[in-house]
């Protein structure tokens, strides 16, 4: 029964268990650089980013079809090319980073929404928006893994300037040249994890993996290392649960993995050991002065 | 007598409204000054120019001895976010960057001298408390341990003492006067006159221009006083090209 259920899928199919695969490797690379996101105050600006490389995406599907090279070197130029002007403008004029980033991503979207209508049916513009998780080939998943190994490496590289970053800027600037280094670095892994996760994901489902399970971690752990592993951990659950509703229910994966970790963020909100609701209502006894 | 920084012919401003005019002044290596004046007389400005935040609009700031490397500074508001997850021991440690970088270890030794750092503002037993949980109070003395970790030839403070109970400020002048004793350059703007007086030798009494610089007991006159509030206040109006401006 329970073989059946859990089991069987994997067992019976490849693409079920490359989906797998796919999704684990998003779990592993993206969720961390999720939980920094959200301490740093940027969770939206992960949507945004999602975004901005659609434009670029959509030149590449343009110029080669549905071809995995094209598609993710557009989407990364276009990524890029959105936070580097965005944070040019936010560092030489009064605009702020959040207002100068929204008008680029903004015109960005625009212009990949365009370039996809014209030029493609809207099966393509599904496909990029939605993602192909149950048709992950062998370059994709190549891709998906090599973008989480240099995601994991870069952000534990860079883990002390980027806690500074975020905890306070000010103080890094003041003892190191290396605040910009970091701001866009962490901007550029942004950009890659969410286009490693539109293959599969596709650009608006990306940002979901990346924000939800760190979202949810926050009711479970304190410090940044639990943040990271419990976001990880809730994004696998969330992704093998979701693939086998999908599979079951002959739901669309993409959402469903996505609507998986929205539970799971519910659930946390509500029953989290660390300042969700219940925590508050339950824990009230305070300790001695 | 060592120089550890000059302003010469400084002026700083924002949106080429001067907060600080033409001013010259050397500050020795070594020295305690406080830098005095009204609300708006561009103390703030003038250490953000210190420490490169502001470009001048004219003149320089002149490193003497020094370079902006040996400068600690301590904001009036640091951007500081209250809810990260670090704690008092992860939030002193950082004052070490300069010696381990991004990726240095901590070690025994280094640690011990983050723990004595923390007791030496009263701060012991609070070591893994996370930031988000202290008060102003401990908060400022938090950042007076990461100071002392950064073991800087010129510390700059901008009104280190405010909104801070008499008890915190007497420990935190205490470490302020330990660093003068060490020979390092301390640069504090500073509102409570009876704190300067009994603690500062120097002081740099500021109103956009200078108004006096030289041992305390001369410049806090009231006279001197009386004169940079005057200057503070008489510069509403229709905005002007300076004359001694040389572009």
């Amino acid at each position: 029964m329970i073989w059946d259920a859990i089991f069987q899928p994997f067992a019976d199919f490849g693409f079920m268990r490359r989906a797998l695969l796919g999704c684990i490797a998003i779990s592993v690379g993206a969720t961390p650089v999720g939980v920094f996101l959200m301490l740093r105050r940027m969770s939206l600006t992960g949507d945004a980013m999602a975004c901005a490389i659609l434009p670029g995406a959509a030149v590449g599907y343009l110029v080669a079809g549905l071809s995995l090279g094209a598609m993710t070197v557009g989407g990364l130029i276009a990524g890029m090319a959105v936070a580097l002007l965005s944070g040019f403008v936010s560092r030489v004029t009064a605009l702020r980073e959040d207002a100068s980033l929204a008008a680029f991503y903004l015109i960005s979207l625009a212009l990949g929404v365009l370039i996809i209508s014209t030029r493609g049916s809207n099966v393509d513009l599904m496909h990029v928006l939605f993602g192909t998780v149950l048709a992950l080939d062998d370059a994709a998943l190549i891709l998906l893994c090599s973008i989480a190994s240099l995601s994991v490496l870069t952000l534990a590289t860079l883990f002390r300037p980027l806690v500074l970053e975020c905890a306070d800027p000010q103080f890094l600037r003041s003892v190191s040249g290396l605040s910009a280094v970091t701001h866009f670095t962490f901007l550029a892994l942004v950009v890659l994890n969410l286009v490693g996760g539109f293959h599969a994901l596709g650009t608006l489902m990306a940002v979901g993996i990346m924000i939800l399970p760190a979202a949810a971690a926050r009711f479970w752990a304190v410090s940044i290392g639990g943040l990271v592993l419990v976001a990880i951990v809730i994004a696998m659950l969330a992704s093998l649960s979701g693939l086998l509703l999908s599979y079951h229910y002959s739901l669309p994966s993409g959402p469903a993995i996505i609507l998986v970790a929205g539970i799971a963020y519910g659930v946390s909100l509500v029953l989290g050991p660390s300042d969700s609701l219940v925590a508050q209502a339950l824990l009230r006894r305070h300790f001695e002065a | 007598m060592n120089t550890a920084l000059a302003f010469q012919n400084l002026t700083l401003g924002y949106d080429r409204h001067p907060a600080v005019h033409h001013l010259q002044a050397e500050i020795a290596q070594g020295s305690l000054t406080a830098v005095v004046g009204p609300n708006g007389a561009g103390k703030s400005t003038l250490l953000k120019g210190v420490i490169g935040a502001l470009e001048p609009l004219e003149g320089r700031v002149a490193f003497g001895s020094l370079s902006r490397k040996d400068i600690a500074n301590l904001p009036q508001q640091s951007d500081i976010d209250r809810t990260f997850p670090l704690s008092v021991v992860d939030l002193v440690a950082m004052g070490l960057w300069r010696e381990i970088g991004p990726f240095g270890w901590l070690g025994r030794e280094r640690r011990a001298r983050v723990d004595a750092a923390i007791a030496a503002v009263g701060l012991t037993g609070f070591e893994s408390r996370p930031i988000g949980s202290l008060s102003g109070g401990q908060m400022q003395r938090a950042l007076f341990a990461r100071l002392l970790l950064q073991d800087a030839r010129l510390v700059l403070l901008d009104e280190p003492f405010t909104a801070i109970d008499a008890r915190t400020a007497a420990d935190l002048i205490d470490v302020v006067r330990r660093w003068h004793g060490e020979g390092r350059t301390v640069l504090a703007v500073l509102h409570d006159v009876e704190t300067v007086r009994m603690h500062f030798p120097e002081t740099l009494l500021l109103a956009r221009k200078l108004v006096a610089y030289g041992p305390t007991e001369q410049v806090l006159t009231a006279e001197n006083q009386f004169r940079a509030r005057q200057l503070c206040e008489a510069c509403a109006g229709p905005p002007h090209v300076c004359g001694r401006s040389a572009t």
